[in-house]
């Protein structure tokens, strides 16, 4: 499914997880769960051995799947086993889409049923081959913007993007925070455009994600917290909080069909 | 120092800015500050004042005489190990230092590996009055136990890193990651010229002092340029240095990696550290360069005795120097690097680095390569790797 698809119905929830941990045949069980509990897109991600923008909860994890034998090859198999009604986003580093080659890689996403990619480390300056790629393979290519972005920036980072518009919630990595920021409303408010925003980074309770959306956004993203319960083979615990997840946001803005994508 | 336009941010199809957004205004707001800054009269004089009462500057070229018979031809060494601290790696700290208190930073966090950055860093931070928190892999401190205790005595903070192979890219990797989150306050020092723009261009200009003063120097020992340049290439902060003073003269420079025990290369790590010889184009740490990485795009363990070069990736400006033949990228085992210590300081009575014995050891096994008169940068003093140095004897059983 295409995310302008999943966007017709807002606000929606994002999950992230780390394909291969624990094991590749997990992950396509876990990803099936999640969009059974209530995730409305799946986002998932390809161990790197070089996470920058990720905290510790998600580096373990890449770690632990690098060592039971995730690469790329087994990510697209993977992907292309997965059996769920919703969008499949990539999430990695650029170097790892880089070695297979940009076309090639963009097919691959394609032939595996993958619609839209995040590519944290590269911003809008360097993505011009990839997001020439991805056109020709007709996929999304979702940019991000962060609080420190400058006003007069947010214009190209959108005008990059397509699918949605990524708004990462606070500085720093990825991993669980207690509250949320006034920041992160801020940007939510100041960042105008067309795209459904979506909010992630340090998003890990029903209640923060409610707070986002409350505050305007279209979507909430969680990461860690998935990532971390699935390192603790609480797939109970995860079921539990995706639809947890999802219904606080459905209570925190009635789910509509939007009047324009 | 050379003037270079702060908006460039590649060297030819390297370099550039492969950062999380977050860290797209700090790298700005650091190029648009230096760019100012090395401009700026009042700047570069307090520079120029720490680099000659602090930093004990200008280094001496001095002809190695007994080197130079031994070999058969003149053989100059540019004397960084005389910087205080011990190795060049001031020249660029000082530089970034000034740079952040004019920027009103309060916090400087750095990287090192073997520490000497590190320590240098801590140096710096202690003079200027700024706080300095150094990653650092576990291993690496478990390795070079006398530098953490350096930093700690000079009031600077090692943060153990935890993370992938718990060694210097881990410890970039966990710098940046601080850095992310406590730009506001914090400038990210890095030690050499790897990293996102400005990093590559703003290291190199401020060891550039190192090639400024060896041309003038070996110009007025000889009258003319020298026919090569042999500088060890780890991230290659003392390489540029030396290089960027002869870059448009004819003369040849040899970037000398890291051939550690082969050049072979395992599932997780590679034997070596010679990403200009033997790396594949990729993005580590903010930047496109050569690096080691397997089929997949996972980066390599790197691997060499001297741990100022076990980093599997190489600054972008080097990359490109090589790739269109300015600069010749050679190799150097770690025999050939302990070959190159023993005998400079039997020849000279200087024990040079472990990373600079690369260079001399490449360049007793190699004389021809050197031509009639040549210049070695000599980056650091061993004293530092004496543990090294003896522990790995005493494994192969001398």
């Amino acid at each position: 499914m295409r995310l302008a698809e999943a966007f017709r119905r807002r606000p929606l929830l994002i999950a992230y997880i780390c394909a291969g941990d624990p094991s590749p045949e997990a992950t396509v069980g876990i990803a099936e769960l999640l969009a059974r509990a209530g995730a409305d897109v799946v986002e998932l991600g390809l161990p790197h051995s070089d996470p920058i923008a990720d905290g510790p909860v998600i580096q373990a994890a890449a770690q632990r799947a690098i060592d039971a034998g995730m690469n790329t090859d087994l990510y697209f198999e993977v992907a292309s086993t997965i059996r769920a009604n919703v969008p499949l986003v990539f999430m990695g580093y650029y170097n790892m889409v880089y070695q297979r080659g940009l076309d090639r890689f963009a097919c691959d996403c394609g032939a595996s049923g993958i619609t839209g990619l995040i590519v944290p480390d590269l911003p809008p300056e360097e993505a011009g081959s990839l997001r020439a790629a991805c056109r020709r393979a007709d996929l999304d290519l979702i940019s991000l913007v962060a609080p420190n972005t400058p006003a007069e920036r947010i214009p190209y980072i959108a005008e990059s993007s397509s699918g949605f518009l990524y708004l990462v919630a606070r500085a720093g990595v990825t991993g669980a925070r207690s509250e949320v920021l006034q920041s992160t409303k801020a940007l939510i408010e100041r960042v105008d455009t067309e795209l459904p925003k979506a909010v992630g980074f340090g998003i890990s309770t029903p209640e923060q994600a409610a707070e986002v959306i409350r505050a305007g956004a279209d979507g909430a993203i969680v990461g860690s917290a998935c990532v971390d319960l699935i390192s603790r083979s609480d797939l109970v615990g995860l079921e539990e909080l995706i639809r947890g997840m999802k219904a606080a946001i459905g209570e925190a803005r009635p789910i509509e069909a939007a009047a324009r994508i | 120092m050379k003037i270079t336009d702060a908006s460039m941010t590649r060297f030819g199809r390297f370099g550039g800015r492969f950062v999380p957004e977050t860290l797209m205004q700090p790298l700005k707001e650091l190029a648009e500050a230096y760019g100012r800054l090395k401009e700026d009269a009042g700047f570069m004089e307090e520079l120029t004042s720490l680099l000659t009462d602090y930093a004990g500057r200008p280094t001496p070229l001095y002809l190695a005489r007994a080197l130079s018979r031994e070999l058969g031809r003149k053989v100059y060494l540019k004397r960084e190990d005389l910087v205080h601290g011990g190795a060049h790696k001031l020249n660029n700290v000082l530089g970034q230092a000034l740079v952040a208190k004019a920027m009103g930073k309060t916090r400087l966090i750095a990287e090192t590996g073997a520490g000497q950055h590190g320590v240098a860093s801590a140096m710096v931070g202690a003079n200027l009055g700024l706080e300095t928190e150094v990653y650092m892999g576990e291993v690496d401190i478990e390795r070079q136990k006398m530098n953490v205790y350096r930093m700690e005595l000079l009031g600077a903070k090692v943060i153990p890193v935890r993370s992938g192979s718990k060694t210097l890219k881990d410890a970039i990797n966990e710098a940046m990651r601080d850095w992310a989150g406590s730009y506001e306050t914090t400038h990210y020092l890095m030690g050499t010229v790897a990293g996102p723009h400005p990093y590559p261009l703003m290291v190199r200009e401020l060891q550039s002092v190192i090639g400024t003063e060896a041309r003038e120097q070996i110009l007025v020992a000889e009258g003319r340029l020298p026919d090569s340049i042999a500088a060890c290439v780890g991230g290659g902060s003392n390489a540029m240095g030396i290089f960027s003073g002869f870059l448009k003269d004819d003369v040849k420079l040899v970037a000398v990696e890291a051939g550690g025990r082969g050049i072979t290369s395992g599932r997780k790590i590679a034997d070596h550290g010679a990403c200009l010889n033997f790396g594949e184009e990729g993005v580590l740490h903010g930047a496109m360069t050569k690096i080691l990485q397997d089929p997949y795009g996972q980066i390599l363990e790197s691997y060499s005795l001297a741990a100022g070069l076990d980093y599997p990736g190489v600054g972008p400006e080097l990359a490109h120097l090589a790739e269109v033949g300015r600069v010749t990228p050679a190799v150097a085992d770690d025999e050939t690097a302990l070959l190159g210590l023993r005998r400079l300081s039997v020849l000279e009575g200087i024990i040079p680095a472990l990373e600079s014995s690369h260079a001399v050891g490449y360049a007793l096994r190699n004389p021809d390569a050197l031509g009639e008169v040549s210049i070695i940068n000599l980056s650091g003093r061993g004293d530092k790797d004496l543990a090294t140095v003896m522990e790995h004897e005493g494994r192969v059983g001398r």
